[in-house]
């Protein structure tokens, strides 16, 4: 396995050689080309060359990461949204998460739920600032028939349509089953921020590059828990290998009737539901 | 509470991070500007390939606008990129599955052909130029002879058959570029807005019409800034065309709404009360009514009536300017209409448009108006009217 791939790496050193040797060639206009080449041989060296980004001896092949919500634990603390925030750096306001909890509420007579997440400004202005989450008691004096609350993140899909339109391959999609974004390629263009139909990404003004939820790649690939799994009093996120059949993934999704999100996009998320509403999406 | 300034106010539920809307007007003007030059290519090549002779006085100036346009398709893009320093890596590493990855290539080779038909249409005026002008402006003409300076029959000849396989080669360019604008919003499955079939090919149809819309007004105003007498028959043969294919766009826009009511998938509601509210006068009013079926009626009754002289001019350019209006407003209602339904289906937003800034609606204008500006310069490098030209 190895050794494929250090032969592939090593075939495309030499195209990229020869890439930019002509951009040598060329002149002053190839020159620039000859450098992306160099970023782009930089690029593809952590992930296909010590097979361990973005932690040492970490081997991507060995496993099948999965993520489970059991909505019928949530209780809308929202601790998974601020330790998120501050474990990945989002910025801390209403309009960027790489995870956020959605509430359903069914008021009685209604046939509809009316849906908020912590975004919503009401929610806003009663935990008194955007980096401040709760959500409002705003249905304190109505007669509310059902509620619930609906963690969501990036799906980390089989097949990510994100993936699919990058005109660079900036973002793409690991062994281990977890979608990345190489922040150091990204152009900037937000195809990708269209064309996730779970509106999961959101894009860095600072940076200039769009960023989204990896499952604390960071983290998992060390052995330990995504942040948000790790802070949830109520174990309503559960994460874990596949390819270990007695991880609490694979015991959540052998044991409970799982769904997924938006399933006929053809996407294959790879985020499992427990306890979720038609009217979830 | 910090402020929510250039963040998009919504109604119902949205997803949060959509409050940001990231496709501004810059992403408005890039197909609008990609279609103009569709748009214009086939009035050149109506001439050029199809042998609608009495399109021969636009033709040259249905190809210069065409590269003018050309030159600045990249800059919206290139304005809105997050790293634009990167853009090159879309060419060097294309990443094939991305629609969006084919706009360097097909640009790029759109943008040669465009310059060598160019090169070949202006040849005979350019050998002339550089034999009889000295200075800095005949150094220029020398440059561009390339060292050729043969006009015998034969040369000509063999220019005009490069002129036409160009030209025809360029109708699948042109078309194709702009075909692919259309894909980039039809394919993607996450906006019931954008994801349709029909999308390229309503994109191509409202290319051509704002296309020869565009040279209607470039004509006639360029006559009257001459001070020659308009061509009536080529005004009337510009008017035909517009209204033949305002007939084409029209029916493919109707139907790819009528699809989306008719199918009524989920989020159609949402769609409806965003139809009937928000966007009834961008979409109904501007897009429909006044942009296309007022034209479409002018034009009719002229064509009927028999309508000649300065009755024809002026209504020919009305409907020329309500057509370009129309097209702007349709890319409008998809780029930014299709960010403000939400992804949920069950919400709405609402787009604020910065005036200033990189993606505000002072550089959008200045990006339409710099290649007229750009084509008042370049004709007068190569006049492209009849009577100099030939």
């Amino acid at each position: 396995m190895k050794q494929e791939r250090i032969s592939s790496l090593v075939a495309r050193r030499a195209f990229l050689r020869k890439l930019g040797r002509t951009a040598t060639v060329a002149g002053a206009v190839a020159a620039g080309a000859a450098s992306i080449a160099q970023k782009a041989a930089a690029k593809s060296e952590p992930s296909s060359g010590r097979a361990s980004f973005p932690t040492p001896d970490y081997d991507w092949t060995k496993h099948r990461w999965a993520f489970g919500v059991d909505a019928t634990k949530c209780i809308g603390c929202l601790r998974c949204v601020e330790g998120c925030k501050r474990e990945n750096g989002v910025p801390l306001d209403a309009h960027h998460f790489n995870t956020w909890v959605e509430r359903y509420v069914y008021l009685e007579g209604e046939d509809r739920a009316r849906v908020d997440s912590q975004a919503d400004p009401v929610n806003i202005a009663a935990s008194g600032s955007e980096g401040g989450y709760r959500f409002a008691n705003r249905y304190q004096d109505a007669k509310v028939t059902k509620a619930f609350f609906v963690p969501k993140l990036c799906n980390q899909c089989t097949n990510p349509p994100c993936v699919q339109v990058c005109p660079v391959g900036a973002t793409y999609r690991t062994r281990d089953g977890v979608v990345l974004i190489d922040q150091n390629y990204c152009i900037g263009c937000r195809y990708c921020v269209q064309a996730c139909p779970y509106g999961a990404r959101w894009f860095n003004e600072e940076k200039g590059v769009t960023q989204k939820c990896y499952w604390c790649y960071h983290r998992i690939t060390k052995g330990l828990q995504p942040v948000c799994v790790e802070v949830c009093p109520v174990g309503a996120r559960v994460f874990g290998d596949r390819n270990d059949e007695q991880s609490p993934i694979s015991l959540f999704i052998r044991n409970n009737r799982v769904q997924v999100l938006k399933p006929e996009t053809g996407n294959e998320p790879n985020v499992y539901y427990v306890g979720i509403d038609k009217a979830v999406r | 509470m910090e402020p929510l300034g250039h963040y998009a106010p919504f109604t119902g539920w949205v997803y949060p991070n959509e409050t940001v809307i990231e496709w501004s007007v810059a992403i408005v003007v890039y197909p609008y500007i990609t279609g103009l030059v569709a748009g214009a290519f086939t009035v050149s090549s109506l001439y050029q390939v199809f042998g609608f002779k009495r399109l021969k006085p636009v033709a040259h100036l249905a190809l210069l606008t065409s590269l003018c346009f050309m030159v600045f398709v990249p800059l919206p893009l290139l304005l809105h990129l997050g790293r634009p320093e990167r853009a090159m890596n879309a060419l060097l590493t294309p990443h094939w599955t991305s629609a969006m990855a084919m706009f360097g290539y097909i640009a790029t080779f759109y943008m040669a052909l465009l310059m060598v038909e160019t090169w070949f249409s202006f040849r005979p005026f350019i050998v002339a130029q550089a034999r009889r002008r000295s200075g800095l402006p005949g150094t220029f003409y020398r440059v561009l002879t390339l060292g050729s300076y043969d006009l015998s029959e034969e040369a000509l000849r063999c220019d005009r058959k490069w002129i036409f396989w160009l030209a025809i080669v360029g109708i699948p360019g042109a078309h194709g570029l702009h075909g692919y604008v259309g894909f980039i919003f039809g394919s993607l499955k996450s906006r019931e807005w954008w994801s349709s079939d029909l999308m390229p090919v309503v994109f191509l149809f409202s290319a051509i019409i704002s296309g020869v819309a565009l040279l209607i007004v470039l004509y006639v105003v360029s006559c009257k800034l001459r001070k020659v007498p308009i061509d009536l028959a080529c005004l009337k043969g510009l008017a035909y065309t517009v209204w033949a294919f305002i007939m084409v766009a029209l029916v493919l826009e109707g139907l790819e709404f009528a699809n989306i009511v008719y199918k009524a998938r989920e989020g159609v509601e949402t769609i409806l009360e965003y139809v009937t509210g928000p966007l009834l006068i961008p979409y109904f009013v501007l897009q429909f009514a006044v942009g296309a079926i007022l034209p479409l009626l002018l034009l009719s009754y002229m064509i009927w009536r028999g309508t000649t002289g300065k009755a024809l001019i002026a209504g020919v350019m009305l409907s020329a300017f309500l057509v370009l209006l129309s097209v702007f407003m349709m890319r409008w209602n998809v780029v930014i209409g299709g960010q403000e339904i939400s992804k949920t289906g069950r919400g709405l937003l609402e787009y604020q448009m910065h005036v200033f800034g990189r993606e505000g609606l002072l550089i959008a204008a200045l990006l339409v108006a710099a290649p007229v500006v750009m084509l008042w310069g370049v004709t007068r490098l190569f006049p492209p009217w009849e009577e100099k030209a030939a």
